[in-house]
């Protein structure tokens, strides 16, 4: 897939108009990271409401049009799921939300930035520990 | 100074990488001010060591022995030439990070104490911020950084401001790799010294683009890396006096650098040496001095006249171009062959992989100058650098495909 296949409408708008971009007041989860590589940042927040839902998830950040619009679609994928369910989330997921683009290394760690923050607040939540190694070329 | 202008189609023939395809288009390789392509001398230099005369150098008798270490000092000479020094002034150092530590631990812990001033500027490389962080952290010193005029150019008023508190220390870059400036640092050496501070220069973009005589700069140290200048990685250069190199405490210790070890203490080997613990790059160094034979066959003030020419084409073609921005000086006088820009709302790193489809191979990001982009107010740009090998097609290739991602980002 070329980028001009990938650039569609779609993620164009996410990028220009990302969903659920803000801070909330009332928060159970806030966790953020940053792509050392390029710089773009996350911040999710999330309030867990009753069965342990993400009952309202939000995100603010700053990069590529890729990390930005992956990150404000899967805000909109996860809200109204369980906790658990961040725990079945895979990077395919995250390619199919994207419409499997045929991206290089570096920039699939802009488009699992959002995965990575929101796995990192969630199993911190529940009392486990992330170990990212979904990104490529890590040691 | 007018010199016959460069045959760009004859040099770019001795790049092999040059003719390679990118996405099944030409290479347009852009991104120089991260790394240069290496001509095939430089090439054939390390393939011809490893296969002829492979060996330990200052160590062993033999036949292999002697030719590595003629071919080892033998670069050294050419290379301490190259910049206008002695062959005892330069010790070879991974590169100028490599460099900028050295002078932090073997000069800087001894001197720089308590309540002393290290002065940076706003525009220098993470290499040359973070060891003085960790130097000031660790001694109690103060760490500031002259500021910028709104070009991008060196703010001399605030220089001599902070050159009145008596700096113990000022370092600075010879060339900005992300906004291109040409630090004047004979100029600011010289007004250092008067206000008595010792002075470091990161030499890691001048040296491999214009003339650099580091006599006529003044400075005590001096810091540049081969693989920017056409050499192999992995080997650099740190060029000071061989008086200040002699007071200085070793580096890093062990063999190579010592002259005699007994069961409690060492005594040192003569500089350089003493600064070139453990078994050296041998084979890049003889690489970094056929790099430096290659580009005086080119002549430097060739070298910088048609990065010149190509980056006041640059400046003129893709200023028009609405939504382009420009970072840094627009005087072609002052600013080395790096063009950091940003392109409407489209992120660097989005432009960079439109780019590279198109063969185009540019950097995006904060070039390791954060400080910088926060000076600019900007998370990231987009960089365009180039050396002796570019052609204006190159930058009529950049100006096509930022104007592809245009129609791709409906700008
Ligand atoms: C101005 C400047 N200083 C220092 C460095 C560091 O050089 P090296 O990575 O070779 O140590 C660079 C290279 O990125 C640079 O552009």
């Amino acid at each position: 897939m070329s980028s001009a296949d990938f650039y569609r409408e779609i993620i164009l708008d996410y990028y220009r108009n990302p969903r659920n971009f803000g801070r909330m007041e009332k928060f159970d989860i806030d966790a953020r990271d940053t792509n050392p590589l390029c710089g773009d940042e996350i911040d999710m927040q999330i309030r867990v409401g009753e069965g342990q839902k993400i009952e309202e998830i939000k995100f603010t950040g700053k990069g590529c049009a890729i990390s930005q619009a992956s990150a404000s679609m899967l805000t909109e994928l996860a809200k109204g799921k369980e906790l658990k369910w961040v725990r079945s989330l895979t990077k395919e997921d995250i390619f199919k939300m994207l419409g499997n683009p045929d991206l290089g290394p570096s920039r699939v760690k802009c488009a699992l930035l959002g995965m990575k923050v929101l796995k990192v607040g969630v199993y911190g939540y529940l009392g486990g520990h992330y170990e990212d190694t979904d990104m490529p070329n890590s040691p | 100074m007018e010199s016959e202008a460069v045959d760009v189609e004859r040099l770019r023939a001795d790049f092999p990488i040059l003719s390679r395809r990118v996405h099944g288009k030409r290479l347009v390789y852009l991104d120089n001010a991260a790394t240069t392509q290496k001509p095939q001398v430089v090439i054939d230099s390390l393939v011809r060591f490893y296969t002829s005369y492979n060996s330990n150098v200052h160590r062993s008798v033999h036949t292999l022995g002697e030719e590595a270490t003629a071919a080892y000092e033998g670069s050294r000479k050419k290379t301490a030439e190259f910049v206008g020094v002695q062959a005892r002034d330069l010790v070879f150092v991974r590169g100028t990070t490599e460099a900028t530590n050295l002078v932090k631990f073997a000069w800087g812990e001894k001197n720089v104490k308590k309540g002393d001033l290290i002065l940076a500027t706003t525009m220098e490389h993470h290499s040359n911020i973070v060891p003085w962080q960790q130097l000031a952290k660790r001694n109690g010193a103060t760490l500031k950084y002259v500021g910028l005029n709104p070009d991008g150019t060196l703010d001399l008023g605030s220089y001599e401001t902070l050159l009145k508190d008596a700096p113990r220390l000022v370092t600075l870059t010879h060339c900005s790799n992300v906004l291109g400036t040409i630090n004047d640092v004979a100029k600011l050496c010289s007004m250092a010294k008067n206000a008595g501070a010792t002075t470091l220069v990161d030499g890691a973009q001048s040296v491999p683009h214009m003339p650099v005589d580091v006599r006529a700069v003044g400075s005590d140290f001096y810091a540049f890396s081969g693989h920017k200048m056409l050499g192999p990685t992995g080997i650099g250069a740190l060029v000071a006096r061989k008086d200040l190199l002699e007071e200085m405490d070793p580096f890093q210790t062990g063999g190579e650098m010592i002259r005699e070890v007994f069961d409690e203490r060492s005594t040192w080997n003569d500089v350089p040496y003493k600064f070139e613990a453990g078994t050296v790059n041998i084979a890049d160094a003889i690489g970094l001095g056929e790099a430096v034979v290659y580009l005086r066959s080119i002549g430097m003030g060739r070298v910088r006249d048609h990065e010149m020419k190509l980056l006041d084409y640059a400046i003129k073609e893709l200023t028009a171009v609405k939504g382009f921005k420009l970072y840094g000086p627009e005087n072609v006088r002052v600013r080395a062959g790096v063009v950091s820009f940003n392109y409407a709302d489209v992120h660097p790193h989005d432009l960079a992989t439109i780019l590279d489809e198109e063969g185009i191979a540019i950097r995006s990001g904060h070039h390791c100058a954060q400080p910088l982009m926060r000076w600019l107010d900007v998370a990231a740009t987009s960089r365009a650098s180039f050396h002796v090998y570019n052609s204006y097609d190159d930058i009529d290739a950049l100006k096509a495909g930022i104007l592809k991602a245009g129609g791709i980002f409906k700008i």
